[in-house]
């Protein structure tokens, strides 16, 4: 007996419905089904709303759209501190004990800074820029800046840049391994990458053969499950980002249960099929910040110093002091995930209630490293909770160089944000191995949905900096003078460093 | 009302130059025709000029020009003066008394050098020292404002009409080799004298017809290296950024315009190898001191002059040519009414900065 009412109830206009049966094949949660009615000898199509995640599949695939799916709308007893889910919650931890599991950024109602601050435009003393007649350029380095010039004899400017990462516009694809996530998402991001000149991160879980070819535009991760990494895997990439932490699930690690670890997984993450792969909460070979030192030299010396090394750190507390720490300890970017992120699986408990918001992570570590001034000897990349081309903007201005997208990307492959990843069944083909559910997910249309997506935010951005006057987003970045807060306190501008709107 | 310093105020304007490529002296008559030119460039609120090659019977002396507010001001200053420097003199400024002219500050002059034992102890060069110096007294004495610190040159700014403010000044007194000037036309009334243009810090002097849109890109970015942009304004931070690029990282003034105003990457992309290399690593390592939206600015400098547009060239600016005599305006009419018969006159494209230097100078 199942003790909680489905969240969910598939409405099924009857008159539209022509019994086709899409809806049967394509629900991979068994919801619905085709039954004859023993009296009538009728066929009829029935649901199963305890199934049901709301992932939106049959509503999209119904040809007649007779189908919807709606709140289920049973209610508990009013109470303002027992939340139906909360009540919910404990029923489920009651009847099958363990962790609640959750997928995809936490849903939960916090401040979203990012819709409390506004952007400026030019009037009068400062002529906006049309992006359509002038050029508007976008395109970013991300990577330590030198801190003293050096000449040859003859006085010409030696070249001392150190690695850098090219980007037509700072928008990267975040880290989703080959586990979490399919191999077609893996390709329609590797593809998508390349088209548009920026960069998709292969996450945690190795990179599979056949995705080499996109190395140019690949950000290989070392993690600390250390799956997949290998000289030729650290060599191929553009860059090598040591992943310490995640936004979702900040302190602690992962685990991808065999039964997703088949034979290709298993080949690319270089550990037996069928056995669990976890990723332990900390690298055993990291303690403190001069192990750091160390894992960054290490990867340094593999690749010879030609690719520049990202430490990702999730946006905790003290990140500024963290920030600082490592723009010390040899790495070339920094990248922040906010606790707004995505995962394939989190703790529940974990996902909702650790971390900080990205915009104040990003406002008070860039602040720092520039009061240290070491701010140009390392690039800043936010993600974690960015949703379109104005939070691009906003984030820039904040002071990042780059961001992540991780969900953007995925929705734009065709998710729904049903938030079941951890359940293996992705109805898109996304977040599943399942072969069958793999094969809805074509890399020929997914790669182009992705390069619709960020032109279309190229666009966007464009059309933002030319209206602030400005022709290069390097003189966007930082300019907190762009951004004017609404409906904040002092103490939420202070750290932000923007003024309030109408100052 | 806040004054400059505590808001930012955005504001349009009209520049001027004349410099002689052979460093012979010419009375600041010339320039004062030429901006009195644009008059309707200006509203009344702010104008100014900057003179190289005025002092030299004290040329291997700093000359600081300072208002205060009050005479606590003057006190607290000079007792900070006198431990830092020796001082070979200090005098009022001379000036005029105009109708136009009204609530001028109290207007000094000293010529000083470090003392000897207190540059040795901080182990920082003459230059360093005097820049440390000159930002410390903006940013602790309250009520005194050093406006002009470089050697064998001086700025003379107020609030007022450029023309006015000259003759305030009696600049027609003064005999330079070069000079440059500054009509502004703000968009609120600041009413204080520190913040007209020139701006300047050592010798570098920098008037600027624009509002930039990298502001606080470039301000959070040369805060990180010790200035403190205390007025709020684009020409204060442009002017630091000069001194940045210049005495900090040694660039030339080729290269610093290509820092301020870089050319579009399409452009670097489609260059011989050599220049594009060069170009591709300016322009990323200091992409934060890129100085975008609408600006055109003339740099003075010992010796010389670096004129430059924004890379789109929305505000305008003219280069004239007669003989050695090189002159810069925001119009054409600013440089024919010195010179009727210039031998050359044109506008320089958006990003192409136009350099004189005479030998000498301090153009690498």
């Amino acid at each position: 007996m199942n003790l909680i009412y489905p969240e969910f109830e598939v409405a099924r206009n009857t008159e539209r419905c022509t019994k086709c049966g899409i809806c049967v094949k394509q629900c991979p949660n068994g919801v619905h089904a085709l039954k004859v009615d023993p009296t009538t000898g009728e066929q009829k199509l029935a649901a199963d709303d305890s199934r049901c995640v709301d992932c939106q599949r049959c509503v999209v695939f119904c040809p007649v759209r007779a189908l919807k799916i709606v709140k289920s709308g049973n209610v508990y007893r009013e109470n303002a501190y027992w939340a139906q889910k909360t009540i919910n919650e404990i029923h489920l931890q009651a009847e099958h004990s363990g962790v609640l599991l959750s997928s995809m950024g936490s849903p939960e109602p916090y401040p979203v800074y990012f819709d409390r601050i506004l952007l400026n435009a030019s009037q009068v003393t400062n002529p906006p820029i049309d992006p359509l007649r002038e050029p508007m350029e976008t395109r970013v380095s991300l990577g330590a800046k030198p801190k003293t010039i050096e000449r040859d004899p003859a006085g010409r400017i030696v070249n001392n840049l150190g690695p850098q990462i090219e980007l037509s516009l700072p928008v990267m694809f975040s880290a989703m391994s080959y586990g979490s996530i399919s191999l077609n998402a893996h390709e329609s991001l590797a593809r998508a990458a390349e088209e548009l000149g920026i960069m998709y991160n292969a996450g945690e879980g190795g990179l599979h053969e056949s995705l080499y070819k996109y190395g140019r535009n690949t950000i290989v991760q070392v993690a600390s499950g250390r799956f997949g990494v290998h000289p030729d895997y650290l060599n191929c990439g553009a860059a090598i980002e040591i992943k310490m932490g995640q936004g979702a699930k900040p302190g602690i690690g992962g685990h991808l249960p065999g039964t997703k670890i088949g034979a290709d997984i298993s080949r690319t993450r270089m550990i037996p099929e069928g056995t669990d792969a976890i990723s332990p909460a900390p690298h055993h070979d990291i303690y403190s910040i001069e192990d750091l030192r160390q894992l960054v030299f290490s990867l340094k010396e593999a690749t010879d110093y030609q690719k520049p090394v990202i430490v990702k750190i999730a946006a905790v507390h003290n990140a500024a002091a963290i920030a600082s720490g490592i723009a010390r300890s040899g790495a070339d970017i920094i990248a922040i995930d906010g606790f707004r992120g995505g995962t394939g699986a989190a703790p529940t408990r974990i996902r909702d209630h650790v971390g900080i918001p990205i915009e104040l992570a990003l406002a008070s570590v860039d602040q720092r490293l520039r009061e240290e001034g070491i701010r140009d000897s390392v690039s800043l990349v936010v993600g974690g909770g960015i949703r379109s081309s104005a939070d691009v903007v906003k984030a820039v201005a904040l002071g990042a160089d780059s961001v992540y997208i991780g969900t953007a990307a995925l929705v734009a492959l065709g998710c729904r944000l049903c938030r079941n990843c951890h359940a293996g069944r992705c109805a898109w083909g996304i977040a599943t191995q399942d072969p069958e559910l793999v094969k809805r997910l074509n890399p020929n249309t997914g790669y182009k949905r992705l390069v619709n997506l960020v032109r279309g935010w190229q666009h966007e951005i464009q059309e933002m900096m030319g209206g602030m006057g400005i022709n290069a987003i390097e003189s966007l970045r930082g300019n907190r003078l762009m951004l004017r807060g609404i409906g904040l306190n002092e103490r939420e501008l202070e750290i932000l460093g923007i003024k309030h709107a109408g100052e | 009302m806040l004054r400059e310093g505590q808001i930012r105020i955005p504001s349009g304007c009209a520049v001027a130059g004349v410099i002689d490529r052979l460093g012979r002296r010419f009375s600041g008559e010339v320039i004062i025709r030429s901006i009195a030119a644009m008059r309707d460039r200006s509203n009344g609120l702010g104008g100014g000029f900057a003179a190289y090659g005025i002092y030299p019977h004290y040329s291997q002396w700093y000359a600081l020009h300072i208002f205060y507010d009050h005479h606590g001001a003057k006190v607290d200053c000079e007792q900070y003066l006198k431990q830092h420097f020796e001082i070979a003199d200090q005098s009022p400024i001379p000036t005029r008394h105009m109708q136009e002219i009204t609530d001028s500050p109290l207007i000094w002059r000293y010529f000083v050098n470090p003392i000897p034992a207190r540059l040795y102890r901080c182990g920082m060069d003459q230059r360093e020292y005097v820049a440390r110096s000159v930002l410390a007294v903006n940013r602790q004495i309250d009520g005194a404002y050093v406006f002009s610190s470089g050697k064998n040159m001086g700025i003379f700014k107020g609030v007022g009409y450029p023309e006015d403010i000259a003759r305030f000044y009696r600049l027609e007194e003064y005999e330079g080799y070069c000079f440059t000037a500054h009509g502004r036309y703000p968009t609120n009334t600041p009413g204080w004298w520190g913040g007209a243009h020139p701006f300047g810090l050592l010798d570098y002097s920098v008037v600027h017809n624009g509002e930039i849109s990298s502001y606080d890109t470039n301000r959070r970015t040369i805060e990180m290296y010790g200035y403190s942009c205390t007025l709020q304004t684009d020409t204060e931070v442009i002017a630091y950024i000069v001194d940045y690029l210049h005495r900090a990282k040694g660039l030339t003034f080729d290269e610093i315009a290509q820092v301020l105003a870089p050319p579009f990457w399409q452009a670097i992309e489609e260059m011989p190898p050599e220049k594009r290399e060069c170009a591709a690593y300016l322009r990323s390592t200091f992409a934060s001191l890129l100085v975008n939206g609408p600006f055109s600015i003339i740099v003075g400098f010992s010796g010389g002059l670096l004129a430059l547009n924004d890379r789109l060239k929305l505000r305008s600016m003219v280069v004239g040519e007669k003989g050695d005599v090189v002159y810069f305006a925001s119009e054409e009419a600013a440089i024919r009414v010195v010179e009727p018969e210039p031998d050359r006159v044109w506008a320089p494209k958006g990003g192409e900065p136009v350099i004189v230097a005479q030998a000498g100078g301090t153009e690498r």
